[in-house]
């Protein structure tokens, strides 16, 4: 017996249960393959789901570092109000406060269509004071916004089926039209801010929706000491009762929460996920059948060792989550990152006709695949151990039992 | 030499269905010679070959192999004692249904870790010394009957163990497959291992080859014939 | 081919193929920082405060502008009728400030 002595290795001993195990498992080809499928198919939508809102998220707050300190916004029976420029005063006495502007922006329906615009009035005096913002990939210039033109999204481009040169008959606040001529169109790159925007000149947009010289949508308040934003903030509630300030941090918390797993949709795939998880669980942990029991009986009886059966379901449970688990997490990222979440849009678009197009940039980090895989590959592993380390101490002349006398 | 001093084996001890298998043998057998244990069904044939093939521990009782002391070893170390030492033949052919012919030889020799190539050689090997390697990639349920006990057989010889335990070998079989596992039986000895058969079979206890049959009765030794 | 060695390579392929994605995210990364900065330079020019997931409602288009009742359009018996609505949790601050 000197090949035992000497050629004994824990490699092939591991490669030879392995082996055994495969030929187990392709027994019952269809079950174990559908299995198999099913299985990648739950790992598949998990990590699809968390490559998509973890990059979501990362690129909300990369993005959104920018937005105004703090808006405020009047407050009138309970509902959004347009913010009386006379107000300004009052907020911009409070002490911290470096800059106030009025904002103007709404949204317009466009009947024809049945799409969602967001109209928007370009601070001039921001954009003019950071000139080295402007990029030329979204060139727009809010001197050259002239009356009577606009500069639309990408997504507005698409839906309407608009270029430059066109122009898109707004209906006005009093039943007229205003035609208004697309001067340029925002960058393809910045859809997943900018896709249903038109950018519109401060004339045409109060002369569209009616809204005199004297008011804004809200406004915005830049703060001298950024570590001062939620004094000022308490402050201008207490300067102006009817009105409410949203500060940055709370828009970039806003964003940090987004697709929350108690959020309706996310609940659902994640419960159903689970639920198909326990029933393998189920199916596997309910116990062995006869037939694998007196298996077991003849592995033992051949001189398997307990430790060999259970490597040996080790393995089962190893085998089919590993594979399934690397083959739903690598369909995961082409879904997500290659093909902009296919499977996702239609839920994603809901009844909106102007769907934005962006392709996400692939956050993804070692945690979230180790999360996955403690989620997955290892409760279904011990799930297929447990029950057999009952069947596994079991006398090896069972074997010799359900025969013999 | 295996030496058995006063086995006792009871099953369900202290329970209402406790049962002795085994009332206190005292049994010396000898390397290189074919033993067989006779009696009828319940004599405790099958409970004597699992205590003597480190399959199963005594309740009470000493077993030795070649001097040493083996019935108080734990699980481990008999597991290791019974691959390398014990090759068994079941009444059944206790083949695992489904996978190859080949793959059942080699099972025992899995957990061993020798390198594939050369236990695939060995197992060929076997199975063209008793006839069947053409089966060697076939399902075992598409086997005949001998076939399929012969491929037991080259699976309980693929460790190349000292000794053959074979409960009621020709349970299953015909006279003429009877005929030939006997010759096999002798073609063991030949080679040196120890055989021990338990079975009530007039064709294995009245063969040439035989060198002793101890009979058995209610898990006691009746008598020893040589 | 033997069993297992076929399951062990096809096991080092699927790493492997992870292994570029992952590599290909890096490199994408990189590539997409432009994008990022660009869009964060309309964020700061035009004072946006949202990104544009849904357009489909207002308290969805600007989720961080909406208000406790937006989530109703304005209609008491109107239940979200929204599916992005549904994937949504509404502005942290309104939760809060209860």
């Amino acid at each position: 017996m000197d090949y035992e002595t000497q050629m004994r290795s824990p490699i092939e001993r591991q490669r030879g249960i392995i082996d055994f195990t495969l030929s187990s498992l392709m027994r019952r080809k269809v079950k174990n393959v559908g299995l198999l499928c099913l299985y990648a198919l739950i790992v598949f939508i998990l990590a699809s789901a968390i490559f998509f809102t973890s990059s979501i998220k990362k690129e909300a707050s990369l993005i959104l570092r920018g937005t105004p300190e703090i808006i405020v916004q009047k407050m009138a029976a309970g509902r959004h109000d347009l913010f009386p420029l006379r107000d300004m005063e009052a907020v911009k006495n409070v002490r911290g406060v470096a800059a106030v502007e009025g904002r103007l922006w709404g949204y317009y329906f466009d009947d024809r269509l049945g799409a969602n615009y967001t109209l928007i009035v370009p601070p001039a005096a921001r954009s003019s004071a950071e000139p080295s913002e402007a990029r030329p990939l979204f060139w727009f210039n809010a001197a050259a916004l002239e009356p009577g033109t606009i500069v639309i999204g990408e997504g507005v481009a698409r839906v309407g089926k608009l270029s430059k040169g066109d122009s898109i008959a707004f209906t006005a606040y009093d039943g007229s039209t205003i035609d208004l001529k697309v001067a340029d169109t925002l960058s393809s790159k910045s859809e997943l801010v900018s896709s249903d925007l038109i950018l519109i000149g401060e004339e045409d947009f109060r002369k569209l929706f009616d809204i005199g010289k004297d008011y804004a949508t809200d406004i915005t308040v830049e703060v001298k000491n950024p570590r001062e934003i939620p004094t000022v903030a308490s402050k201008i509630t207490r300067v102006l009762p009817d009105t409410r300030p949203i500060v940055r941090d709370e828009i970039l918390r806003t964003y940090d929460s987004i697709f929350n797993w108690r959020g309706g949709m996310m609940i659902v795939i994640l419960s159903a996920a689970i639920l198909a998880f326990v029933i393998f669980a189920w199916d596997k942990a309910s116990g062995l059948s006869a037939e694998e029991r007196q298996e077991i009986g003849i592995l033992k009886a051949v001189g398997w060792e307990t430790s060999d059966v259970i490597l040996m379901k080790f393995w089962e449970g190893a085998i089919v989550s590993l594979t399934a688990y690397f083959a739903g997490v690598i369909l995961a990222y082409v879904h997500v990152f290659l093909t902009g979440s296919l499977i996702f849009e239609p839920a994603l678009k809901g009844w909106s006709v102007l769907y934005p197009h962006f392709s996400l940039t692939p956050f993804i980090s070692a945690e979230q695949l180790i999360t996955l895989f403690f989620l997955t590959v290892v409760p279904y592993t011990i799930a297929t151990i447990v029950p057999t380390w009952r069947a596994a101490i079991i006398d090896p002349d069972a074997a010799m039992r359900q025969t013999g006398e | 030499m295996i030496e058995l001093i006063n086995v006792k084996k009871v099953f369900n001890a202290g329970r209402p269905s406790e049962f002795t298998a085994l009332g206190g043998i005292s049994l010396n057998i000898e390397d290189r010679k074919v033993t067989v244990l006779k009696g009828p069904s319940g004599s405790g044939k099958t409970t004597l070959l699992c205590i003597i093939g480190c399959m199963s521990r005594p309740t009470a009782g000493r077993v030795r192999l070649d001097g040493r002391e083996i019935s108080g070893l734990p699980e481990r170390f008999l597991t290791d004692i019974r691959r390398k030492g014990f090759g068994f033949i079941f009444q059944v052919p206790n083949l695992i249904r489904g996978m190859s012919v080949l793959e059942n030889v080699m099972l025992p020799a899995y957990p061993l870790g020798e390198p594939h190539a050369r236990l695939k050689e060995r197992a060929i090997r076997g199975l063209n010394d008793f006839h069947v390697s053409t089966k060697a990639t076939s399902k075992v349920e598409w086997l005949s009957g001998g076939e399929a006990q012969r491929v037991a057989i080259v699976r309980a010889l693929i460790n190349d163990p000292d000794v053959i335990i074979a409960d009621e070998p020709t349970a299953h079989l015909d006279t003429h497959l009877s005929y030939l596992f006997m010759e096999i039986v002798e073609n063991f000895k030949k080679e040196g291992k120890t055989v021990i058969i338990a079975s009530h079979d007039p064709l294995v206890c009245e063969s040439r080859i035989v060198d002793s049959v101890i009979n058995m009765r209610d898990g006691r030794i009746e008598g020893e014939s040589s | 081919m033997r069993k297992s060695s076929f399951f062990l390579c096809s096991l080092a392929v699927e790493v492997v193929v992870l292994g570029l994605l992952l590599t290909h995210a890096s490199f994408h990364r990189e590539a997409m920082r432009e994008g990022i900065e660009e869009k964060a330079a309309m964020v700061r020019s035009l004072g946006l405060t949202d990104l544009c997931l849904f357009t489909d409602a207002r308290y969805t288009r600007n989720l961080s502008q909406a208000d406790l009742f937006s989530a109703f359009q304005d209609n008491p018996l109107s239940l979200d009728h929204f599916p992005s609505g549904s994937f949504t949790t509404p502005p942290i601050w309104i939760m809060r400030r209860r």
